[in-house]
């Protein structure tokens, strides 16, 4: 098991060095650079600010100044916003992000799981329809169609919630339901696919043959079989709903990470764009690894491989 | 919207398996004879069956399934022929007129620029299918190449192929696209190139696997044994043989591709005005939804139902061309 877990985590070494290569050399290669203002500075100013952020230097020394500075927690000063550094403004923005994620996730597992379970217990029921139904429409809802119409619904007509913002415990609810949503229906239908295919298997015949009880059946023994589908989704499912989120927080103005990257992106602040990429690689590799150690956890077969 | 529609996420989790009904040691020239024979056989009173009468029959059992397809076959012919059957043009402004609510002269009524929302939503949905289609024939294309060589020449060439594969999973491809899009200008060609090359990672995994298990069949080995230069034997020999996981894949992709450019162009990196995209009517109607919800719900429902249809068709095709992973 200790084996398993140092091997993924050496071999997400060479992704993480990829993501920073690829992003690194992305951005520069670009036309147009950080200091294309609308006000075109004097070539004196320009030349003194390209010194001061050793856009002078060629290429490759800026690249490996950059990836020793990551390696130290550095990522350098943002072009855009001076007067903060790129790692103070992602620790200021990302745990908003992590926030919101977290909410949403909580909204997707309690909706899906339930949903799915609810569909798994009765399969081609109305119950099952209804749900798989809803679920289907949930996947065809991206946020930025449920998110206005949820505002349009309960905030300007109802008014029962505030439009956007991120201060009170009420400005959370729209945003987070916004974002997890989509992931609760896939989760629905994950759990409901494992599930039934669990209770189809002999060691559930010989659970119920000793008289257990129904629900001691699927919470004790098919739950752990059934909800494999779902841990491995929740892996790269998590690292979506980071994503995800660029469109939400600029849907419901969350000042966190997703809408700054898109901000530092379209203002060409090259080390917070890739200061935030590199924030998300590590997120989505380390909670692939985690997916992955959960499932090796659940299902001894994995481990052996 | 990218990675959030995880690229795992549409799979089954076990392998597919439809081409087992396909009889493995038929290339795809014999089959055409064999489907020959099959019409013959069909005018006797003893009725055959073939993998894809079989399908067509388990479909059209499917309700939601076939719902989808009359759905999705309106809306083309829709966005196809509508924008000439429309009296109004998706450009001509009419300030004096303004946002206007629906009407019999504007059936869906009109944007702020007294633009008719019916004509834009139909040019729109030409370029949201557009997209659609175009990106999923780039990710197919290079999915089933990679996928097909990788399989087939195996051993040290397909673990290196395939662990690059692993190393592109694991990168945040929104984040990418956005990167690409912002930096190097909004040109419509590279929005569905971008989106397509991100599409194909689950297309070569799917077909490589599909492969590994048809390279050593007998067919391959006689195709082989005739001399025929790889290229050929991947060609016509082993890629028709993966066609049906592939086209399983590829339905499900097409929403998954039109959700991506329906985001970019909801952040204002997709497809730019004049010109109108799904995406980029929703995002006009969320900026005025409180003014003019019309501008927000038509675009919406439109989208949404056509996405729908998509899924619902892609769920049918997988349950009626693999009844092994079936749901019922």
């Amino acid at each position: 098991m200790i084996g398993f877990v140092l091997r993924r985590f050496l071999e997400s070494i060479p992704v993480l060095l990829t993501v920073i290569t690829v992003a690194f050399f992305l951005v520069r290669l670009a036309p147009g650079g950080p200091f294309d203002t609308e006000k075109r500075a004097s070539p004196q100013v320009l030349k003194q600010l390209q010194a001061q952020y050793r856009l002078d230097q060629p290429l490759y020394r800026q690249y490996f100044d950059y990836l020793g500075g990551v390696l130290h927690g550095d990522f350098g000063p943002s072009f855009r916003k001076p007067g903060r550094t790129v790692s103070e403004w992602i620790a200021l923005r990302f745990p908003v992000s992590l926030e919101l994620g977290a909410y949403a996730l909580l909204v997707a597992l309690a909706a899906g799981m339930a949903a799915g379970l609810v569909a798994a217990l009765r399969p081609n029921s109305a119950l099952d329809h209804g749900t798989m139904s809803l679920a289907m429409l949930g996947i065809c809802l991206p946020g930025f169609v449920l998110g206005p119409l949820l505002v349009l619904v309960f905030a300007l007509w109802l008014g029962w919630l505030p439009v956007a913002g991120w201060s009170t415990p009420l400005h959370k609810i729209l945003p987070s339901i916004t974002l997890g949503a989509a992931y609760a229906a896939y989760i629905a239908r994950l759990t409901r696919g494992g599930m039934l295919e669990v209770l189809a298997q002999d060691f559930i015949r010989t659970a119920r043959a000793k008289g257990l009880s129904e629900t001691r059946v699927v919470l004790r023994h098919a739950l752990r079989g059934g909800v494999q589908p779902v841990v491995a989704f929740l892996g790269p499912a998590a690292a979506g709903l980071f994503t995800g989120s660029f469109v939400v927080e600029t849907i419901f103005q969350v000042p966190g990470l997703g809408r700054e990257f898109v901000e530092s992106a379209f203002n060409r602040d090259y080390t917070m764009v890739i200061g935030s990429v590199l924030v998300y690689a590590v997120l989505v590799v380390a909670l692939n690894l985690a997916s992955d150690i959960a499932l090796a956890l659940l299902d001894p077969r994995v481990r052996a491989q | 919207m990218g990675s959030m529609w995880g690229r795992h996420s549409c799979l089954p989790l076990r392998k597919r398996r439809a081409h087992r009904n396909v009889c493995p040691t038929l290339n795809a020239s014999t089959m055409v004879g064999m489907r020959r024979l099959k019409t013959l056989a069909d005018n006797n009173t003893e009725q055959g069956s073939s993998l894809r009468r079989d399908a067509w029959r388990r479909l059209k059992r499917n309700r939601l399934a076939m719902a989808g397809l009359i759905v999705l076959v309106l809306v083309g012919a829709a966005v196809v022929v509508g924008p000439w059957m429309v009296s109004h043009s998706y450009e001509t402004q009419d300030t004096a007129l303004g946002a206007a609510a629906p009407s019999t002269a504007n059936w869906l009524g009109t944007d702020p620029l007294g633009r008719d929302l019916l004509s834009r939503m139909l040019y729109g949905g030409r370029v949201s299918l557009l997209v659609g289609l175009a990106a999923t024939a780039v990710s197919l294309l290079i999915g089933v190449l990679y996928g097909a060589t990788s399989g087939y020449l195996g051993g040290r060439m397909d673990a290196v192929m395939m662990r690059l594969v692993d190393i592109l999973y694991a990168l945040p491809f929104t984040v990418f696209v956005i990167i690409l899009m912002v930096f190097f200008g909004r040109n419509f060609l590279f929005l569905f190139l971008a989106i397509g090359a991100v599409e194909w990672l689950t297309m070569a995994r799917i077909v490589r696997s599909q492969v590994l298990t048809l390279r050593h069949r007998e067919f391959v080995e006689a195709a082989v044994v005739m001399g025929l230069p790889m290229w050929r034997i991947l060609l016509f020999h082993i890629i028709p043989n993966t066609l049906g996981p592939v086209i399983i894949y590829a339905t499900l992709t097409v929403p998954r591709v039109m959700l991506l450019e329906a985001f970019l162009s909801f952040l204002g990196l997709g497809v730019q005005p004049p010109m109108s995209s799904w995406g980029l009517l929703i995002k006009d109607g969320v900026d005025t939804m409180e003014e003019y919800p019309w501008l927000l719900l038509f675009p919406s429902i439109a989208f949404s139902m056509t996405l729908f249809a998509l899924n619902a068709l892609g769920d049918g095709l997988r349950d009626a061309l693999d009844p092994r992973t079936s749901r019922d």
